[in-house]
């Protein structure tokens, strides 16, 4: 069978493919991005009309892929792992509520944040909402998981979390697929208030979810992701818990291992495996990336002088993600150490693209900002936020999503002014709008500046449901009409634009500035597919 | 066989266009693969690097341990050395010699092509210049996949093989402009090699 090559978000989505999928949700977020955009290009998909549109936000895509379950069809959510933040009330309660159709959760966490802002494992949301949990070790465990974990969720009746982790995510290999399933038909829940959550019925649903914990572990049991491999030097024992088994394979090559090796991959833990290992082992490594979330529940609170090891102690550094360097050295295997990198070699961290409108934003925003003084601008999470970097240092915030605007209206309230808040036109629908409304709730005196690029800009250009609507939502939110300034950020214009941000940050209530230019990755794209239509017509 | 190699420049130089020749190419041999990429943030003209594996055996970890790298692409030479501590004793440093400077402080490039001509196994070549004397200005990139070529356990046909499946769908002569560069690259560090 010819192997398709993927990266670990795309066997995800050719699982879930395969598997009986009818929709995909999600907010493009890296490194998951690529799971749903797969999904948009995929041929099935297109021919199935498998639901693949972008949602406004992780919450609204983990609601509707709840409610695709409901209606009795498998579904899937994808986020980042602070999306799961976002989507947690949605999230923790369709474990109470259960699922009707199948419904999967793939979570990518970013350990070392390659592009995050943190690097919160999202393990711990999957045990604090009680369900399984898959970790693949491989793009082809991906895929299997995947595929296999639509029925794991419609046998257990709760939902299943894929958790991978960028070096998955983004790591091409071959797959091998199976054959593909149906889509589910149609059909309720048999039980017409099972999604009910009033106190009465939640209590009910309550106990059963805790009535199915045991069910789920001898699933972990018996699963056959959860792979014991006896050796006679019992001195250690490694439990290695999704892509750190690729480390440690890395090590031992052909999985000759010389210690007792389990392998983890399906949660909640196996416990007669993890038993076993523990008692017939001296000591107990364990590799996992991310938290130490095996690790701490191995020892426990008052076990200090335990023989697990792994982050808590030192033998894995205590944050960042794992690699076959980190984990030869607690093996206590010798470290091969290649050349230094030359005292030349100087940092190139990322920056704003040449010709980029936010270039034109933050030279405009920092004349402005030269007249009403320092510290006064709170941003959120773009490719704006490279702002905060030389030479425009223009920006003093970013901590989630839609924080700028709310964070600006804080300050405001402390009397910061003007107080000023910079948030890209995706992140804006994704939560900003509802910051926008405590504002105008009590006409708090702060100057937004939406910047407009008509796209998802950081993560690739994915549509943006801001697109076309923006004064529209603003005005509908009950910003008035003549504070909502629309602006071309051009090097041209830059005098309008520093005219404009002054009127409105001397305007003592909530003001809207758009800043409207196509981002010019996105335009350079559709220019080159202008172009190659063109040369095919031609030919 | 095994080919670990270090893929390496600036976020938007494309070097993901020659892992995914060489995906093709390692395909058609039947050899298993392991490609990391950068995706997000770093993207946006930062430094960017993918690990690229091919093996006959199952390949085990996505990242290259230090100091095992067969091979280091790189189409910026600065950005070459920043992965110095991956390459093997008896590794190659293939790289571009045009660099692309975006930052204040790029280094004199006198200074950096010394430390590159300090390697044992190198090849600093001029990928651009040599694209534009092909006519295929816009194929530096297989300029220095061709220039990698002869260290790399693939047969030359099959990276040819892979261009084809790769830009297949862009027309028969840009195909063609690619092949062209290929072979330039790899006649250059075929004359330069020893």
């Amino acid at each position: 069978m010819e192997k398709l090559l993927l990266l670990g978000a795309e066997a995800i989505a050719q699982g879930a493919i395969d598997g009986g999928m009818s929709g995909v949700y999600a907010y493009p977020g890296t490194p998951s991005t690529e799971i749903t955009e797969y999904v948009q290009h995929n041929k099935i998909a297109i021919e199935r009309k498998l639901h693949s549109q972008w949602s406004a936000n992780e919450k609204t895509a983990m609601e509707a892929g709840l409610g695709m379950s409901y209606a009795g069809k498998r579904a899937m959510v994808c986020m980042k792992h602070v999306g799961l933040n976002v989507a947690a009330d949605a999230f923790i309660n369709s474990a109470i509520t259960g699922v009707n159709g199948g419904l999967i959760v793939a979570v990518a966490d970013d350990p070392s944040m390659h592009s995050s802002q943190n690097e919160q494992d999202s393990r711990f949301f999957g045990k604090f909402a009680m369900i399984p949990i898959l970790e693949p070790a491989s793009q082809q465990e991906a895929y299997d998981m995947t595929y296999e974990a639509f029925e794991l969720s419609e046998k257990l009746k709760v939902p299943i979390m894929m958790r991978i982790t960028t070096r998955l995510s983004h790591s091409r290999a071959g797959i091998e697929t199976r054959p593909l399933k149906q889509e589910n038909n149609l059909k309720y829940p048999e039980d017409p208030i099972q999604f009910v959550l009033l106190p009465s019925n939640a209590r009910k649903r309550y106990k059963g979810l805790l009535g199915l914990q045991s069910l789920m572990e001898q699933e972990s049991e018996r699963s056959s992701f959860n792979t014991y491999y006896p050796a006679r030097n019992k001195s250690l024992g490694v439990i290695a818990c999704g892509i750190a088994f690729n480390y440690l394979m890395e090590n031992y090559p052909v999985r000759k291992f010389p210690h007792p090796v389990l392998q983890l991959g399906q949660y909640p833990l196996p416990f007669a495996k993890v038993e076993k290992i523990v008692n017939e082992c001296d000591h107990i490594l364990v590799l996992e990336d991310g938290y130490p979330f095996v690790e701490e529940m191995l020892i426990g609170y008052l076990d200090k002088n335990s023989k697990i090891k792994g982050r808590l102690n030192g033998a894995i550094p205590r944050d960042g993600e794992l690699n076959p360097d980190i984990v030869a050295k607690a093996l206590g295997k010798e470290v091969k150490f290649g050349m230094k990198v030359p005292a030349i070699v100087a940092d190139r961290p990322p920056e704003l693209c040449a010709g980029c409108s936010h270039r034109d934003i933050y030279n405009a925003l920092n004349e402005t900002m030269k007249e009403f003084g320092k510290q006064k601008v709170f941003s959120d999470i773009g490719c704006y936020t490279l702002g905060a970097l030389p030479p425009w240092n223009s920006i003093n915030s970013c901590v989630d999503m839609g924080a700028s605007i709310t964070m600006a209206k804080g300050a405001a309230d402390a009397g910061v002014h003007p107080s000023i808040a910079v948030i890209g036109d995706s992140t804006f629908t994704h939560s900003g709008m509802t910051a926008l409304l405590d504002c105008v709730y009590e006409n708090t005196p702060v100057t937004v500046i939406i910047s407009d690029n008509g796209t998802t800009g950081m993560t690739g250009g994915q549509a943006s449901h801001a697109t076309g609507r923006l004064e529209e939502i603003c005005i509908g939110l009950g910003v008035k009409p003549e504070h909502v300034r629309t602006l071309t950020p051009l090097p041209k214009f830059h005098d309008e634009m520093v005219n404009v941000l002054r009127e409105e940050m001397l305007y003592e209530g909530v003001s809207v500035v758009i800043p409207r230019r196509e981002c010019i990755q996105t335009l350079a794209r559709s220019k080159k597919v202008v172009k190659v239509k063109v040369e095919e017509a031609a030919q | 066989m095994k080919s670990d190699i270090i893929l390496s420049g600036v976020g938007g130089q494309g070097i993901l266009s020659i892992a995914a020749v060489v995906g093709m190419a390692a395909l058609e041999n039947h050899l298993y693969l392991k490609q990391a990429e950068v995706h997000g943030m770093s993207q946006r003209g930062g430094a960017v690097q993918s690990h690229l594996r091919i093996s006959e055996q199952e390949i085990a970890s996505d990242l290259i341990p230090e100091g095992r790298a067969d091979i280091i692409i790189s189409v910026e030479p600065m950005e070459s050395l920043r992965y110095l501590p991956w390459l093997s004793e008896n590794g190659w440093l293939v790289t571009n010699t045009t660099p692309f400077v975006n930052i204040t402080d790029y280094p004199d490039m006198k200074v950096l092509l010394a430390e590159i001509e300090k390697l044992p196994h190198h090849i600093a070549i001029n990928a651009d210049e040599i694209a534009r004397q092909v006519k295929s200005p816009r194929s530096s990139n297989m300029v220095m996949l061709g220039a990698a070529s002869p260290f790399i356990d693939i047969p030359y046909q099959s990276l040819e093989n892979g261009i084809r499946k790769i830009f297949e769908r862009k027309g028969e002569k840009i195909v063609q402009l690619n092949i062209d560069a290929l072979k330039a690259g790899r006649e250059f560090a075929e004359a330069h090699k020893n």
